[in-house]
């Protein structure tokens, strides 16, 4: 009988052992948990995000109003001049600088998400078909690849601008053609490291079709990937669409988009340098959180890749 | 290394010239261009005049080997805008921009190699945050505005530097130092991973275990290895420097090919326009090649794989 208690006891044990092994999905949580960057960054940008939806609400002026009396008001803790009515005070042609830069982070967003967006899908299916299928159509994409890195991306982004338009979706397309080949350079790589897998072989002996290999077993393994690669590039997409509008290639006026913001305030940035702070620091703390977000992720989901 | 060397300069040619029909066709994009020369108001004789003088009535294919013909002998067309020859208005610009971008890989150089060393050997401490730090700082400030900046500090609070015009060393101080912080983290990064790899090999372990001077392991053994990749990389952000001066040419007031490149694309002057993103992309090209070459020289594995 002692025998059998003992047993059982152990058996006892080995469940609550089992039990104990968190699965992968819960192992993610508590790295992300105790994730101090990805915390913060992801913190911010929800931040960001928060004051981006709610604009319309939150924003204490229309972005479009002018008003030639209370031109250039400085902001509140100008002690001199500062007003509560307009807290970050007001641009050259009166309009209330906060309600421009909530409006502002809209712009960012919206741009800096859907060109992500778009050249990941881009990037990634061409990534995915030059590394399963291998070959010539492996050398081809290489080649597009190259052609890609070979091109002064800022010039012909410029360029495809002044021929397209600044409307946002141009925008959007125009930036998703700057970024795609990262994602392809990587997903194909990690495509021709998992193709010689036994399930992919298993897949394809099950007479299972191309398109839903790569689908369904190559995708979900280069996901993470094109994950990290895509919060990273949100970052850049932002940059540069500030970038274009600045020099008057993207975003047109009166749209509040910061990078326009900075470059209208550059005229009267000697005496009034909030007008290129505000918008510039939203600039980096929005791509700095952005990037403490994405490296976060890569550490979540493949904490043997660090360093 | 011969077939090596084919191969890749047959990469290089094909892509050349898929990037001169790309720059070919950027502004023509736009459509109808004559109209656009010939103005607003402009009546439709006039507009059909315009087609004629600047041979836009032709096919495309027939303007593209046109242009492509007369590139190969030197020959890149007149301006639309000044009528000046596009080769000598480049030429006379490309040397602020060189500067510019070499400078700007310079400073970045030096920062970011003494920062990845130090990161590398006390990974993980103080000094690896603080360069990390600096690296994520390099990374997410828009450089346009970190220009804007340095203007009001150095040029207007303290009057140290000029901020804007070409004329001597001190006027590419700022914009090179703006520029190379973009490019920086990439190295600082590269440097710190590359060290980090070398200092943990054997041939590392059995310097120190000679006795040999720290710091001589350091620079001499471990830095000489972890370097290589950074020559590479250095050709491909020299090409990327080269066509990302637009913007700091235009805050500074410097007269270089970026600049040219964005009047240009601003006044539909697509000769210019399309000379310039040709040979940048050249410039890119010859640089990554030489880069290959280079590594393939140094390390057997590649030319050999």
């Amino acid at each position: 009988m002692p025998d059998a208690i003992q047993r059982r006891d152990l058996e006892d044990q080995v469940d609550e052992f089992e039990i104990a092994v968190p699965s992968p999905p819960e192992l993610m949580k508590r790295r992300a948990k105790s994730h101090r960057g990805f915390i913060i960054g992801g913190s911010v940008v929800l931040f960001f995000l928060a004051v981006a939806v709610f604009a319309p609400v939150l924003a204490p002026y229309d972005p479009y109003d002018q008003d030639l009396t209370n031109r250039l008001v400085p902001p509140v803790w100008d002690a001199a001049k500062g007003t509560w009515d307009h807290p970050f005070g007001t641009d050259a042609l009166g309009r209330d600088y906060l309600s421009r830069l909530m409006f502002g982070a809209q712009i960012s967003l919206m741009i800096g998400f859907f060109a992500a967006a778009v050249s990941a899908v881009v990037g990634s299916c061409i990534g995915m078909i030059g590394g399963y299928f291998g070959g010539r159509v492996d050398n081809f994409i290489m080649y597009l690849i190259n052609v890609k890195l070979a091109l002064p991306g800022l010039l012909v982004a410029l360029s495809l601008v002044s021929v397209f338009g600044g409307s946002i979706l141009a925008l959007i397309l125009i930036l998703s053609f700057l970024f795609w080949d990262r994602y392809a350079v990587v997903t194909r790589s990690v495509t021709q490291q998992i193709r010689v897998n036994d399930y992919i072989t298993a897949a394809q002996a099950l007479g299972t079709s191309r398109t839903r290999i790569i689908i369904g077993e190559v995708l979900p393994n280069v996901m993470n990937q094109i994950i990290v690669i895509a919060s990273l590039e949100m970052a850049v997409a932002i940059i540069v669409e500030a970038a274009l509008s600045f020099l008057g290639l993207g975003v047109q006026p009166p749209t509040p988009s910061w990078g326009l913001l900075l470059s209208e305030g550059r005229s009267y940035m000697f005496f009034m340098p909030y007008l290129i702070n505000f918008p510039g620091l939203a600039i980096f703390f929005l791509v700095i959180s952005i990037n403490m977000m994405g490296d976060g992720i890569r550490d979540i989901t493949a904490p043997e890749g660090r360093n | 290394m011969a077939k090596f060397l084919l191969h890749r300069l047959y990469i290089a040619i094909l892509v050349a010239i898929t990037v001169s029909v790309i720059a070919f066709s950027l502004l023509r994009l736009s459509g109808d261009l004559a109209a656009e020369l010939a103005g607003e108001d402009a009546s439709e004789e006039e507009i059909v005049l315009m087609a004629k003088q600047y041979g836009l009535d032709r096919p495309l294919y027939v303007q593209y080997f046109d242009w492509a013909g007369s590139a190969l002998t030197g020959d890149l067309g007149r301006s639309l805008f000044t009528n000046e020859p596009v080769v000598e208005m480049i030429f006379e610009r490309i040397g602020v921009t060189v500067k510019l971008a070499l400078y700007a890989i310079l400073i970045s150089l030096m920062v970011a190699i003494p920062l990845g060393v130090m990161a590398s050997v006390r990974p993980n401490t103080l000094t690896d945050r603080f360069s990390l730090g600096i690296a994520v700082f390099g990374q997410a400030i828009p450089n346009f505005y970190f220009a804007l900046l340095l203007i009001l500090l150095f040029g207007v609070k303290l009057r140290w530097l000029p901020i804007s015009g070409n004329d001597s060393f001190a006027h590419f101080i700022l914009p090179a130092f703006t520029l190379g912080l973009g490019a920086m983290p990439q190295f600082m990064r590269l440097t710190r991973s590359g060290m980090l790899d070398v200092l943990d090999s054997d041939f590392i372990r059995t310097a120190r275990a000679k006795g040999l001077n720290p710091r001589r392991v350091l620079f001499k053994h471990a830095l000489r290895n972890a370097i290589l990749p950074i020559v590479s990389l250095m050709a491909v952000v020299l090409g990327f420097l080269l066509g990302g001066t637009v913007i700091i040419e235009s805050i500074f007031a410097l007269n270089g090919v970026g600049f040219l490149a964005f009047e240009s694309i601003m006044r539909q002057d697509f000769p210019v326009v399309q000379s310039i993103v040709f040979i940048l992309s050249l410039s890119y090209i010859v640089l990554t090649l030489l880069s290959d070459l280079i590594n393939a020289q140094l390390d057997p594995r590649i030319r050999l794989g």
